[in-house]
């Protein structure tokens, strides 16, 4: 996925915040396109950002799989990260995650919706906080 | 459009033998349109004089503030426009989350800090300005946030195909250290790409950033990259550091030619005109 427009400043400066934490963060505009990812995420998503780039939100299903914590499987509206794009409100739930590794990892996701200047709404970004077995 | 320069100094007032060239009055620049209508961006202590010699009456003005930093708002009472009722002004400017312009600029214009009140201005009217475009008689006004601690903008103003951004206060390397990354996470970029005219911080050396990294300016070894990456046809320099004599200015400039290529640098200096 090529992004040409510039991102917004409250989301450049997200992405320079998220850049020095130790806490796996992505992030994702509005349209649901995951824009960033840091370091410590790129260990659960089981590939760095700068060899995958922007995903188009279309393509994110083929690049992880999410289930509840008994492995049944959940309706999007469910999923942290898309309750809070579509409701614009924050959202949590431990899952079961699986990324380009093929690992399934214990996972509890906070995501707050990001709403700049003059109530633009930006997009979201998330945490994914391993859940220690 | 035509710009003259009336302030061109950033951070504080500061007029003296090693500042005569490069002035001493903090940052306002005078536009006309192709109308004939004025328009002043920035209210710094350049605004005074820029109020002192208008070369015709205008009965309408309208004041774009970058931001809400005292070098970019101090000169405003003393815009003699301001303050003669049968000029109607208009103050556009940026807003906290929670506060709107008026609110602001109230702080600053009341007692003990001023003895004059914004309500005591006759026929001022306040414009809060979020990301967005609006419009100034014949011209388009794209106003963005760009990264200087506050809330910051930046404006690129079109008219007739002609294109100036304003970029007064910015630190596009912040958090990276350099320029250029991908135009996509740098903060300026869709603003002054391609600019007929990009006026743009220019305030620190190198060893000064690195102490000041965060403070919302910019190295001239960033300012050529971020010209670079943004292609202007002509850069005028701006927001020059208070500690910088004309002298140390001079060497910054041959320094900051070394850097671009294809692009005109102009220094920013006081009585500077310039068409767009």
């Amino acid at each position: 996925m090529v992004m040409n427009a510039q991102q917004s400043v409250e989301m450049i400066l997200l992405r320079q915040v998220a850049s020095y934490l130790s806490v796996p963060i992505w992030m994702m505009d509005d349209a649901g396109n995951l824009v960033y990812y840091n370091e410590p995420a790129e260990r659960l998503l089981g590939i760095e950002f700068d060899e995958v780039g922007p995903v188009h939100a279309d393509q994110l299903g083929d690049m992880f799989r999410l289930t509840d914590l008994d492995g049944s499987p959940l309706p999007d509206l469910e999923l942290p990260v898309v309750y809070a794009l579509s409701k614009r409100t924050p959202a949590h739930r431990d899952v079961r995650f699986c990324g380009m590794d093929g690992i399934w990892r214990d996972v509890s996701i906070s995501a707050i919706p990001i709403e700049g200047q003059g109530n633009r709404f930006l997009g979201v970004f998330a945490t994914f906080w391993e859940i220690t077995p | 459009m035509r710009l003259r320069f009336w302030g061109t100094r950033g951070s504080i007032a500061s007029a003296g033998p090693e500042t005569v060239r490069y002035g001493g009055d903090t940052a306002s620049t005078e536009l006309i349109t192709g109308d004939g209508r004025l328009v002043v961006l920035d209210a710094g202590s350049g605004i005074r004089q820029l109020g002192n010699h208008l070369e015709e009456h205008h009965d309408h003005v309208d004041i774009l503030l970058s931001h809400l930093h005292m070098d970019h708002v101090q000169g405003l009472p003393f815009f003699r426009p301001l303050l003669d009722p049968d000029v109607e002004t208009h103050v556009w400017g940026p807003v906290s989350t929670t506060q709107d312009l008026r609110y602001h600029i109230a702080r600053y214009l009341s007692p003990p800090l001023f003895p004059v009140r914004v309500r005591d201005l006759p026929n001022v009217t306040f414009h809060d300005v979020t990301p967005s475009t609006f419009h100034i008689g014949s011209l388009t006004i794209r106003a963005d946030l760009i990264t200087h601690p506050g809330t910051t903008l930046g404006y690129r103003i079109e008219e007739d195909g002609k294109s100036l951004a304003y970029l007064s206060d910015h630190e596009p390397a912040l958090g990276r250290g350099r320029i250029p990354e991908s135009p996509e996470w740098t903060s300026g970029f869709d603003l002054a790409t391609d600019a007929d005219v990009l006026i743009h911080d220019a305030q620190y050396n190198e060893e000064e950033y690195a102490r000041r990294v965060g403070w919302g300016h910019t190295s001239i070894n960033q300012l050529g990259a971020f010209t670079k990456m943004t292609n202007p046809g002509v850069l005028v320099t701006f927001h020059h550091d208070p500690a910088h004599s004309d002298a140390e200015l001079d060497d910054l400039h041959e320094e900051l030619a070394g850097v671009v290529n294809g692009t005109r640098i102009i220094a920013g200096v006081p009585e500077l005109t310039l068409e767009v």
